[in-house]
């Protein structure tokens, strides 16, 4: 029988630990995918984050390494200057990346640390039960903003994408999301030129893929694919904003 | 091998660089500006990469990246540096990543000031992080013994999977004497848990990671860190004494308040007292053992430190009640000034 689709030999076969409907599942099958047909899965390494992929070095097959809240790519540059040939990864939530780290990635990208981000924006606290993440927009629930993001109180979202780009070491850097089937395509197209840009020896790259939190936004994996849409996408928008490769 | 001249800071560096160490990370702080400073200018040379951080908190992480990874990594810095880094300590504790850490403290608390203190102790001792966990510090009271002492602090970390400290000051740092530096080692130690990225030839992926979810499975790793401190609580001991078997007031004193205290020796012996020292060169693991030499009669054990009182509590449990304690101390970067001890003692010792 023809095989018509199999799991990518870059995860491991442990149960995903993400709630029905995260788009976090389909993230790390694109990374996974995106490794071994770039032909790098067996000199990759990849360091994940504290928040709801913080089990990642279980389901990632490569050796993997997890940082502290916000560090991925601190320790993304250590591994790196100690194995330069090898392919370096981070994968990092929305809170990890633009709240406690944002001066890991910003230096990282500042350096041109030659090492692909893999930046998972749900706008949203996951892990830690739904608290209000930077990248919350004004008007969201969260926990620690029952009554909604207000501007007046705390600012705008903060957009990553445009802010790393404006960044010289940083040479890639793109805005996609997992909400449909084209979008998927879409968001492999951008992990695959992620990583180019590292094995080319560029810099720094990002992907900052919009993704679901079904489970704390309080929808259906259905609606929340139809708010990430309706809500997320206007004011995130999506994109390349920066391509030298 | 001849002899150079060098300051405390440039020694560790050169130190480091012999004994292998092939990754340096850090951010520039007074007193420690000389190390980084060398390891910038002859780690390259040597082979090895050198990368000034944005900041203390990222350098610990780049250590344990690139430790994580396999590598021989050493970052310095000093107090409030020390202070940003007890994160990534408490996590490369977790994750069994060596490496060698190095405080060349400074007055404080807050941002203190620049001048020799040692108050850094219980920071550099207590295992400055969360959870359950000490590491090995070792404190040089030489230029000699900063070459000395960092050789040996790789191979601790190395051998026991975990940071080592090496804790000097201002003076430690800024002081010249004359040192031999080995000749440069290439390390090819066995580390089949370095994620490596060699996971295909390996045949599985190792991870490293500071996190473990279920209790019965932090608990093994709590064991575990618990079995290897244990090993080296009961291996890794070092300290000088002197005169301690027959002397009436004992000094403990490490590091520069140690030289200190060996001037009141020699003007105690050219008084005619009976004065001894013990020098904890480890101070984590503390040479409690050492304390067992000290005769019944001693009138009293003085701790000195440049500090408000810390390495004295440590004291006090070496002593058990044997002796009476006393402290002599400094604070905010002021030197221990040798006749004042002397002067502590004599008193103790009724005006004899
Ligand atoms: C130093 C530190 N502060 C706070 C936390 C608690 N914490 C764990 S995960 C998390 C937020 C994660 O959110 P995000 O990065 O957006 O990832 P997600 O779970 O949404 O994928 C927080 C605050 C922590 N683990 N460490
Ligand atoms: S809490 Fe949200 S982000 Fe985390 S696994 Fe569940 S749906 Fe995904
Ligand atoms: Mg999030």
């Amino acid at each position: 029988m023809a095989v018509v689709y199999k799991k990518s030999e870059a995860l491991t076969d442990a149960p995903l630990t993400y709630c029905p409907g995260c788009t976090h599942g389909i993230i790390h099958k694109l990374v996974a995918e995106t490794l071994v047909e770039l032909g790098v899965f067996d000199r990759a390494i990849g360091v994940g984050p504290v928040g709801c992929s913080a089990l990642c070095d279980f389901f990632f097959a490569c050796d993997m390494f997890i940082a502290a809240h916000g560090r991925a790519p601190a320790v993304a540059t250590g591994v790196k200057r100690a194995h330069p040939d090898k392919i370096v990864f981070t994968y990092q939530g929305d809170g990890d990346l633009a709240s406690i780290g944002t001066a890991e990635v910003v230096h990282a990208a500042h350096r041109g640390e030659k090492i692909t981000t893999i930046f998972v924006n749900n706008a949203i606290y996951g892990m830690t039960g739904g608290q209000m993440a930077p990248t919350t927009l004004v008007g969201q629930k969260a926990t620690t903003a029952p009554e909604g993001r207000s501007e007046e109180h705390c600012g705008k979202p903060i957009r990553m994408a445009e802010m790393l780009a404006t960044i010289e070491g940083a040479k890639f850097v793109e805005r996609v999301t997992v909400n449909s089937p084209a979008n998927v395509r879409k968001a492999k197209a951008a992990i695959k030129k992620a990583f180019e840009c590292q094995i080319e020896g560029k810099g720094f790259a990002m992907v900052e893929v919009l993704s679901t939190c079904p489970t704390n936004w309080g929808y259906s994996p259905v609606e929340a694919l139809r708010w990430l849409d309706e809500n997320m996408v206007p004011y995130y928008p999506l994109g390349n904003y920066k391509n030298e490769l | 091998m001849a002899k150079k001249l060098m300051k405390g800071n440039e020694a560790i560096a050169a130190a480091a660089i012999s004994a292998g160490a092939t990754h340096f990370f850090g951010y520039p702080i007074t007193p420690q500006s000389e190390l980084i400073e060398y390891m910038a200018r002859e780690l390259p040379k040597a082979g090895g990469c050198f990368l000034q951080a944005e900041s203390e908190v990222a350098a610990s992480y780049m250590v344990y990246g690139a430790g994580g990874a396999g590598a021989r990594v050493i970052t310095s810095t000093s107090s409030p540096g020390l202070a940003l880094k007890q994160e990534g300590l408490t996590y490369m504790i977790s994750a069994g990543i060596p490496c060698v850490v190095v405080n060349i403290s400074r007055g404080g608390p807050g941002l203190g000031n620049i001048l020799p203190a040692q108050s850094d102790y219980f920071m550099c001792t207590r295992g400055g992080g969360n959870g359950d966990y000490y590491h090995p510090c070792f404190a040089p009271a030489s230029v000699q013994e900063c070459v000395d002492l960092v050789r040996h602090a790789f191979d601790v970390a190395d051998k026991y999977r975990m940071p080592v400290l090496v804790l000097g000051d201002g003076m430690t740092g800024q002081m010249m004497e004359p040192c031999e530096i080995p000749p440069r080692q290439e390390v090819k130690a066995d580390k089949p848990w370095a994620a490596d990225g060699n996971h295909v030839a390996r045949g599985e992926h190792n991870r490293i990671n500071a996190m473990d979810l279920q209790a019965d499975v932090l608990e093994a790793k709590n064991e575990d860190i618990q079995r290897r401190l244990k090993e080296i609580a009961e291996t890794e001991v070092m300290y000088e004494t002197v005169d301690v078997e027959d002397a009436d007031i004992v000094f403990v004193a490490y590091g520069t308040s140690s030289r200190a205290v060996k001037n009141v020796l020699s003007k105690a012996k050219a008084e005619g007292l009976k004065m001894g020292l013990i020098r904890p060169i480890s101070l984590w693991p503390f040479p409690t053992e050492a304390f067992d030499k000290i005769k019944k009669d001693c009138k009293a054990v003085i701790a000195v430190e440049q500090s408000c009182g810390q390495m004295v509590e440590d004291v006090r449990l070496a002593v058990l009640g044997r002796w009476p304690v006393e402290f002599y101390g400094r604070s905010g970067g002021n030197p221990i000034i040798p006749d004042d001890v002397l002067k502590m003692a004599k008193d103790i010792l009724g005006g004899k």
